[in-house]
C-alpha cells in the first residue's frame, strides 16, 4: 500500500470516526519497499488538493522522511518547486507500507499490515 | 473495446470468477454516456478554470473487488474512461485472497496499457510521464464496505454487491482467527474447502431480497461521498431495483439521484443485471 492511502484511511470502529484522533492512523513497526515510478509533476499538483497536509506531515516524519514544509504549498508554489515534486513523488507514490501495524491514537486498535494489505475487518465486540 | 484484464493467476476456488455481472460494469463504464459523465465531472480540461484542477485528482474506490477485474479495468483504461490518466483508484475485499489477486490483476493491467501505449506511438521514444495512459493505484485493503475510508474522500464508488436473495446472510468475518488466512500460506497455502466455501458465499449470499449489504452501502453513502462523488451500484431483478432507486431519491429530502445506466440479459422484458448510478443532483 503506497504511503498516499494513509491519507484516505482511518479507523473503521463507527464510535472513532467522530474523533480528530482516530486520523490519520499511526504507522508502527512498518517495513517500507520503494518502487521506481515516472515523476508526474502535473499529477501531484493535482493530488495537491486532496491532500490532508497536516495528517500527510505526521505521516511523513512517523515514517522517518525528513520533515514536510508546515504548512501546504499553492499549486502554483508546488510547480515551480521540483525538490518539493520529487520528494513528495517519493513519498506518496513510490514508497510503500509492506508489513507492520496502523494504529489509531483514539481507540488504540492496531490493524496489521501484511503482504502490503492492510486488515481493517475488526472483532464482533467492535463493530 | 477496451481490454479486459487478464485474471488467469486469480484462485477462483476462493475468489469469484469474473462473469456477467463483472463484464456488465466494465461495458457501463466504458459505454459513451457514462464516460461523457466522467469526463464532465472529473476530466481536469473540463472545467472552466483550465488546468491546475481546484477541485483535485478524483479518488476511485471499488468495494467488493473479488478478482480485481473492474478495478483493473478502471485504472488501466483511467485515460478513455475520465478522459485523464490522473485518477487515484483504490480497493477494499473482506477476502486477503481477492485483495491480493486484485493486487496483481491490477499490475498486469497495467503493463499492459503501457505496453499497448507504447506500441501505438512506436519511434516516439521520448517518455513524457503525462502519456502513461494508466491512473495511480494505491492499494487494497481488508475491510467491512467503506468502513476504514475517510469521510466524504471518495468521487467514484463501484460496488458488485453480493445480491443473491438468501435465507441468511454468512457471518461477516471478524479478524479471522488473528491472522487468517495469511498464517497458513508459507506452509501449504491452503484453506479448508469451509473456508473456501465461506468466501465464496461471502461475494454473492445478500440475504433478503438479496439486499443486506447493498442496503448498509446504500445507507452510508452520504458519508462516504464526497459532493461531487457518485456510485455505480449493481443490482439484480430480484432486489426490486425500481424499490430501491425510489427509496434512494427519498433520501436526505430528495438531493439524491438514482438513474440505470447500463443492463444486460433482457428476459420478457425484464432486465436481470442492471447498474444504477447514485449521485447527488445538482439544483
Amino acid at each position: 500500500m503506497k504511503v498516499l492511502s494513509l491519507n484516505f484511511l482511518t479507523c473503521a470502529v463507527k464510535a472513532c470516526k467522530s474523533s480528530s484522533s482516530s486520523y490519520p492512523l499511526h504507522p508502527r513497526d512498518a517495513e517500507l519497499v520503494q518502487d521506481e515510478i515516472e515523476v508526474n509533476p502535473d499529477m501531484l499538483v493535482n493530488v495537491l488538493p486532496r491532500l490532508d497536509w497536516a495528517a500527510l506531515r505526521t505521516t511523513s516524519s512517523e515514517l522517518g522522511f525528513p520533515p514536510l514544509p508546515e504548512q501546504p504549498p499553492t499549486q502554483e508554489e508546488l510547480r515551480a518547486d521540483d525538490k518539493l515534486v520529487r520528494d513528495l513523488h517519493h513519498l506518496l507514490l513510490e514508497t510503500q507500507i509492506s508489513e507492520g501495524k496502523l494504529v489509531c491514537a483514539n481507540c488504540g486498535h492496531e490493524y496489521a499490515v501484511k503482504e502490503g494489505i492492510a486488515n481493517f475487518l475488526l472483532p464482533s465486540h467492535l463493530v | 473495446m477496451l481490454p479486459t484484464p487478464d485474471t488467469s493467476h486469480v484462485p477462483y476456488e476462493r475468489v469469484y470468477e469474473p462473469a456477467e455481472d463483472s463484464f456488465l460494469l466494465l461495458d457501463t463504464l466504458s459505454s459513451p454516456s457514462e464516460t461523457q459523465f466522467l469526463h464532465e465531472t472529473f476530466s481536469p480540461t473540463s472545467s472552466s478554470s483550465s488546468s491546475p484542477s481546484k477541485a483535485g485528482i478524483p479518488f476511485v474506490v471499488e468495494v467488493g473487488t473479488g478478482s480485481g477485474v473492474v478495478l483493473a479495468f478502471i485504472t488501466a483504461h483511467a485515460k478513455a474512461i475520465f478522459g485523464t490518466n490522473q485518477v487515484l483508484t483504490a480497493g477494499v475485499d473482506m477476502n486477503a485472497f481477492a485483495c491480493r489477486a486484485t493486487v496483481t490483476t491490477v499490475a498486469k493491467a497495467q503493463a499492459d496499457a503501457l505496453a499497448e501505449a507504447a506500441g501505438t506511438n512506436s519511434g516516439n521514444s521520448s517518455h513524457d510521464g503525462n502519456q502513461v495512459p494508466h491512473g495511480m493505484y494505491l492499494g487494497s485493503v481488508m475491510g467491512d464496505l467503506t468502513a476504514p475510508l475517510k469521510p466524504n474522500s471518495v468521487d467514484v464508488l463501484v460496488f458488485n454487491p453480493p445480491y443473491v436473495p438468501t435465507s441468511e446472510m454468512p457471518n461477516r468475518p471478524e479478524s479471522f482467527k488473528e491472522d487468517f488466512p495469511f498464517s497458513s500460506s508459507s506452509s501449504s497455502n491452503k484453506t479448508s474447502f469451509d473456508d473456501d466455501s465461506y468466501l465464496l458465499a461471502l461475494s454473492y449470499a445478500g440475504g433478503a431480497d438479496g439486499m443486506e449489504t447493498t442496503n448498509r452501502l446504500i445507507a452510508g453513502l452520504h458519508e462516504i461521498l464526497s459532493p461531487r462523488g457518485c456510485a455505480y451500484v449493481l443490482l439484480c431483478a430480484q432486489n426490486k431495483p425500481e424499490l430501491v432507486k425510489e427509496r434512494i431519491r427519498g433520501m436526505e429530502g430528495g438531493v439524491w439521484r438514482a438513474e440505470t445506466v447500463g443492463s444486460s440479459g433482457k428476459t420478457a422484458g425484464w432486465e436481470k443485471l442492471q447498474i444504477v448510478r447514485i449521485w447527488r443532483g445538482s439544483a
